[in-house]
C-alpha cells in the first residue's frame, strides 16, 4: 500500500431511515492536513467517528497504518491508540485534574509506570501551553483550556493521526484562537490531522486538502485554492461563498 | 437518679449488645448489597441483552416482594430446597443457614436492588461523552467503566446511598422475627421481662435516631471530602 496512514474505502452508514454515509472513500498521507467541510448533518462528524469506529459503519473498510481496523477480529482498542480524537464539546474527564486527564491513558492503556505517565503528561501540556494549569479540574478551566488539555490527552497517546471533529464550534468567539494555534503548532510540526470545521482561515492557512461534503458524499476534493477560488462544483461555491459571510471577513485581503 | 441509674442498669446491657448486632447486621448487608448492587447496575446500562434482563429480573424480583417474605423464603424455605436435594443425592445441607446469616442475605440482596437503581440512575446522568472519550484513547469498555464512569456516578449516588444506609439501620428490625438479637429485639426482651414499654421503645428509638445522625453526619463529610473542585459552582448553594 501506498504512503496513506488512513484509507477509508466505500464507507455506509445508516441511522434508523437516514443514509448518512452513502459511500465515501478518501486516503489521508502522512504528514498532511485534510479538512473536510459541509453542512450540518452531512456525516462529517460520522465519518470521523467511523475512522476511529466510534461509530460502526454498515458497509465499507477503514485501515489505519495498514491495518484494518474494520476486520472481524481487529484488535480496535490498540488501533484506536493510533488515532488521537477530539470532540466539539471536549468531553473531559470531569473527576480527573487535566495532568490526570493525560495521565490515565498512559496508565491504564499504556501501563506506562506513573512517574514517567507524570513526566510525559507534563511534557504534553506544556505543548499545548498549560502547564501551569495541570493541578487544576475541567470545571476550573476554560472552554479553551479544556480543549487544549483534551488536544494534550489525545497527544499523549502518541498517535498517527489527529481527528479533529468541529473543535471549535462549542467555544466562545475569543477563545477560538488559542486552540486554532495548538492546532497550527501542531500541524508545522508534521503531525497528521483530519480536521473538520468550519474555520475558513484555519482551513486556507493551514489544510494540504480540502473535502466538501454534502448528503453522505465527497462533493468536491482538492487543494484549499482550488475549492476556495476555482470551486468545480457548483455547491461547493454556494456554500463557502455563504460561510465565509457567517464566519466572518477572513477573505482573500487577508493574504 | 437512682431511679435513672436503676433504668439505665437494667436496660444498658441488652441494648449495647443489640447495637452491635444492628450495626454489624446492617454493614454487612450494605456491604452485600453493593456487592451485588454495582454489578446489576453496571449490567443493566452496558450488558448485552440477556445479561440486562437478568438484571433487572434481580431488581424487580426483591424490589417488588415484601422483605418478610425474602426473609422467609431465605430462612425458612430454603432447608426445604436441601432436603430435596439430599433426596435427590445431592448436596443439601449448606441450605440450612444460621439466622444471622439468613439475616445477612435477605438484607443484602434486598438492598442490592435498590442500590442497583440509585447506581443506575448515576451512571446514566454521567454523559455518553464520557464513554466515548475513553474509548477514544484506546480503553476497554471496562475500563472506562471502572477508571472513568464509576468514579463519577458514585460520587453523584452518595446522597442517594446515605438514605440507603439510613433505611438499613432503620429496617434491618425485621430480623427480630427470626430471632436475631439486634436492638429492637433487646428492647422487646426486655419489655416482656419488666413490663415498661413506653420507656423503653422510647429509648430505643433515641439509640436509632443516634445511630443515623452520627452516620449521615460521617456521610455528608465524605461527600464534602470527595466532591470535584470547580463543580461546587454549579450547585451553588442557596
Amino acid at each position: 500500500m501506498s504512503q496513506a496512514i488512513v484509507r477509508v474505502e466505500d464507507l455506509h452508514k445508516t441511522y434508523g431511515e437516514t443514509d448518512v454515509l452513502k459511500g465515501v472513500s478518501l486516503e489521508v498521507d502522512e504528514g498532511e492536513v485534510l479538512v473536510i467541510i459541509g453542512p450540518s448533518g452531512t456525516g462529517k462528524s460520522t465519518l470521523l467517528r467511523c475512522i476511529n469506529l466510534l461509530a460502526y459503519p454498515d458497509r465499507g473498510h477503514v485501515w489505519v497504518d495498514g491495518e484494518e481496523i474494520t476486520a472481524p477480529h481487529a484488535d480496535v482498542n490498540h488501533i484506536r491508540e493510533r488515532l488521537g480524537m477530539v470532540f466539539q464539546d471536549f468531553n473531559l474527564f470531569n473527576h480527573l485534574t487535566a495532568m490526570g486527564n493525560v495521565m490515565v491513558g498512559l496508565t491504564q492503556v499504556k501501563r506506562m509506570p506513573r512517574q514517567e505517565a507524570r513526566e510525559l503528561a507534563l511534557f504534553e501540556l506544556e505543548r499545548v501551553g498549560l502547564q501551569d494549569k495541570a493541578d487544576l479540574y475541567p470545571a476550573q478551566l476554560s472552554g479553551g483550556q479544556k480543549q487544549r488539555v483534551a488536544i494534550a490527552r489525545a497527544l499523549g497517546m502518541d498517535p498517527r493521526v489527529m481527528l479533529f471533529d468541529e473543535p471549535t464550534s462549542a467555544l466562545d468567539p475569543e477563545l477560538i484562537g488559542e486552540v486554532l494555534e495548538v492546532m497550527k503548532k501542531l500541524a508545522r510540526e508534521g503531525m497528521t490531522m483530519v480536521v473538520v470545521t468550519h474555520e475558513m482561515g484555519f482551513a486556507r492557512e493551514v489544510s494540504n486538502r480540502m473535502i466538501f461534503m454534502e448528503h453522505g458524499v465527497i462533493v468536491e476534493e482538492g487543494p484549499p485554492d482550488q475549492l476556495f477560488y476555482h470551486p468545480q462544483h457548483p455547491r461547493t461555491g454556494e456554500f463557502l461563498g455563504k460561510i465565509t459571510e457567517l464566519y466572518g471577513h477572513r477573505k482573500r485581503e487577508e493574504e | 437518679m437512682d431511679g435513672l441509674l436503676a433504668f439505665w442498669n437494667m436496660i444498658w446491657p441488652g441494648l449495647g449488645k443489640g447495637i452491635l448486632v444492628t450495626l454489624r447486621v446492617s454493614a454487612v448487608a450494605l456491604a452485600l448489597g453493593v456487592a451485588t448492587g454495582l454489578p446489576a447496575a453496571v449490567m443493566r446500562v452496558y450488558a448485552p441483552r440477556w445479561l440486562r434482563r437478568l438484571s433487572i429480573a434481580y431488581i424487580e424480583a426483591f424490589r417488588g416482594t415484601p422483605l418478610l417474605v425474602q426473609l422467609f423464603v431465605i430462612y425458612y424455605g430454603l432447608p426445604d430446597v436441601g432436603f430435596l436435594l439430599e433426596r435427590w443425592g445431592l448436596p443439601g445441607q449448606w441450605l440450612v443457614l444460621d439466622n444471622i446469616v439468613a439475616a445477612y442475605l435477605a438484607l443484602g440482596l434486598n438492598s442490592g436492588a435498590y442500590q442497583a437503581e440509585y447506581f443506575r440512575g448515576a451512571i446514566q446522568a454521567i454523559g455518553a461523552g464520557q464513554m466515548m472519550a475513553a474509548r477514544a484513547i484506546g480503553m476497554t469498555r471496562l475500563q472506562a467503566i471502572v477508571h472513568i464512569v464509576l468514579p463519577q456516578a458514585l460520587r453523584l449516588a452518595l446522597p442517594a446511598w446515605t438514605n440507603e444506609v439510613a433505611y438499613m439501620v432503620k429496617y434491618s428490625s425485621v430480623v427480630f422475627i427470626i430471632a436475631v438479637p439486634d436492638l429492637l429485639a433487646r428492647g422487646q426482651f426486655i419489655i416482656s421481662k419488666y413490663y415498661n414499654p413506653m420507656e423503653i421503645l422510647l429509648t430505643v428509638g433515641a439509640v436509632y435516631l443516634a445511630m443515623v445522625l452520627v452516620i449521615a453526619t460521617l456521610m455528608g463529610r465524605l461527600e464534602r471530602r470527595l466532591r470535584i473542585p470547580g463543580m461546587e459552582l454549579e450547585v451553588e448553594r442557596t
